[in-house]
């Protein structure tokens, strides 16, 4: 029975905290679209992290105040953001020179469905009339050194994300090094998904339930 | 004496020719040139191939020019948004070819073609359907497809400021594609926010250099496309 006065699993903004906690200081970093967006917002005291946002702007500052937008200084989602002192505006090809060249440290995705391989699955359901849009994902899990991704345990219709094998069209193969839900912290690694961190009131069973792929927990030292 | 300011939007786009392939600038409308797309509306050229980021929103600029059925196919990376209702209603209805392209292959693609560079490996992509049917070959233990150049016989691209010698600054994130646009294409032309005295653009900061460029227009108030698709407002109005 579920008991509804018990809240489980973190919101949104908890989530983008936990991401905020693993990227350490002087990374420079791409954020997605959408939740991946919120982890800027987070970034703990006595770190400095640089945002790149792929159409071109090093040193993404916070969203402006209510009315201070300018239509040509936007984010990849096309988002009103401001420029902090110091940042630097280029074109595309230099843009893609950071990602494809792998000199951003960590990239923040969204996900529809994640392998227990790391395979993503981030840009169509493959559905016939969707519309094909794949923006800079695959460049992004091509040439980033380490790809964070960020989402619910669960679609809106309660199947799981993480799962054996991503039936959705691949954004890349083996690309995902850690998986950051409202339920747990998930690593990838070469002998499969590692529970690292869940989230309140959740238990290792109730995980296993909501997760279409085996999931290890990492062997407690003793004390 | 070299001058390649322009007076009037008709000029500008005069000799675009049906079946042509153009480089249309922007980041949704960061960058876009609706002055000049509108005028490409006007002008009514046919059977174009745009390549262009995006696929435009509401009924203006972009979203216009595909709408008024002058466009036959588009090579982007992200052909939906918010307000993108044209493009995906031609798409399924079989009237628009789309040839989808990440991101960064789209930008390397079209600075390779701007370079004379026909042909170059990328990591992008590999495992996926977009890479299907393309050649590919490993390098260093770890596997590239091929993908190729792209020129255009015009690009469409919107600068901050420019001097008659098509010298080009650009604001913030409105410089996304532009300047490698304005290399790839044979006849790059620019809409100005302002067009300066020669010399008075320092060398030093000169982000597009006038080479690249063969016409420029001043238009010192660009329409706002995101208003003009809150206002529900369509083009040719």
């Amino acid at each position: 029975m579920v008991n509804n006065d018990i809240k489980i699993g973190w919101s949104r903004a908890e989530m983008a905290q936990k991401v905020a906690l693993d990227i350490p200081d002087g990374s420079y970093v791409n954020l997605g679209i959408g939740i991946p967006e919120l982890v800027a917002d987070f970034v703990p005291e006595g770190r400095e992290l640089i945002y790149q946002t792929e159409n071109g702007l090093l040193g993404m500052g916070p969203v402006p105040e209510e009315g201070k937008g300018d239509r040509e200084l936007v984010n990849a989602g096309k988002k009103y953001i401001t420029a902090i002192p110091g940042a630097a505006y280029f074109h595309h090809a230099d843009s893609f020179t950071m990602i494809r060249g792998g000199h951003i440290d960590i990239c923040v995705l969204g996900a529809m469905q994640v392998s227990k391989d790391g395979d993503l699955a981030n840009w169509s359901t493959g559905a016939k009339n969707a519309i094909p849009a794949v923006g800079g994902a695959m460049d992004l899990v091509a040439g980033v050194k380490r790809i964070f991704v960020i989402t619910q345990h669960v679609t809106k219709y309660g199947d799981p994300k993480i799962v054996d094998e991503c039936t959705f069209p691949l954004t890349g193969k083996q690309v995902v090094e850690c998986i950051y839900t409202n339920l747990a912290i998930i690593d990838v690694k070469k002998d499969g998904l590692f529970v690292r961190e869940m989230a309140p009131n959740v238990s290792f069973e109730y995980l296993m339930v909501k997760t279409g792929a085996k999931l290890n927990q990492y062997i407690k030292a003793k004390v | 004496m070299i001058n390649k300011q322009i007076n009037s939007l008709s000029e500008a786009v005069a000799d675009i020719f049906d079946g042509a392939t153009i480089m249309i600038g922007g980041f949704g409308e960061a960058g876009s040139p609706i002055e000049l797309i509108h005028s490409l509306i006007d002008h009514g050229a046919k059977s174009l191939t745009i390549v262009s980021n995006n696929t435009g929103s509401g009924h203006v600029g972009l979203a216009a020019l595909i709408e008024n059925r002058q466009v036959a196919k588009t090579i982007c990376s992200f052909p939906r948004t918010a307000n993108s209702k044209v493009f995906p209603e031609l798409y399924n209805a079989g009237k628009i070819e789309l040839e989808l392209v990440p991101q960064g292959t789209l930008a390397e693609r079209i600075r390779a073609g701007g370079a004379g560079i026909p042909a170059f490996y990328t990591s992008a992509s590999v495992n996926t359907p977009l890479a299907e049917g393309k050649e590919s070959q490993i390098f260093n233990g770890q596997e590239y497809v091929l993908e190729y150049g792209i020129k255009a016989d015009f690009a469409l691209v919107k600068a901050e400021k420019a001097d008659r010698y098509g010298n080009l600054l650009y604001h913030a994130t409105a410089r996304n594609f532009g300047p490698i646009m304005c290399t790839a294409s044979k006849i790059a032309i620019v809409q100005a926010k302002k067009i300066v005295g020669a010399g008075q653009i320092d060398p030093e900061t000169v982000v597009t250099p006038g080479i690249f460029v063969q016409k420029v227009i001043e238009i010192r108030n660009p329409a706002d496309e995101s208003k003009l698709v809150e206002e529900e407002l369509s083009y040719p109005w």
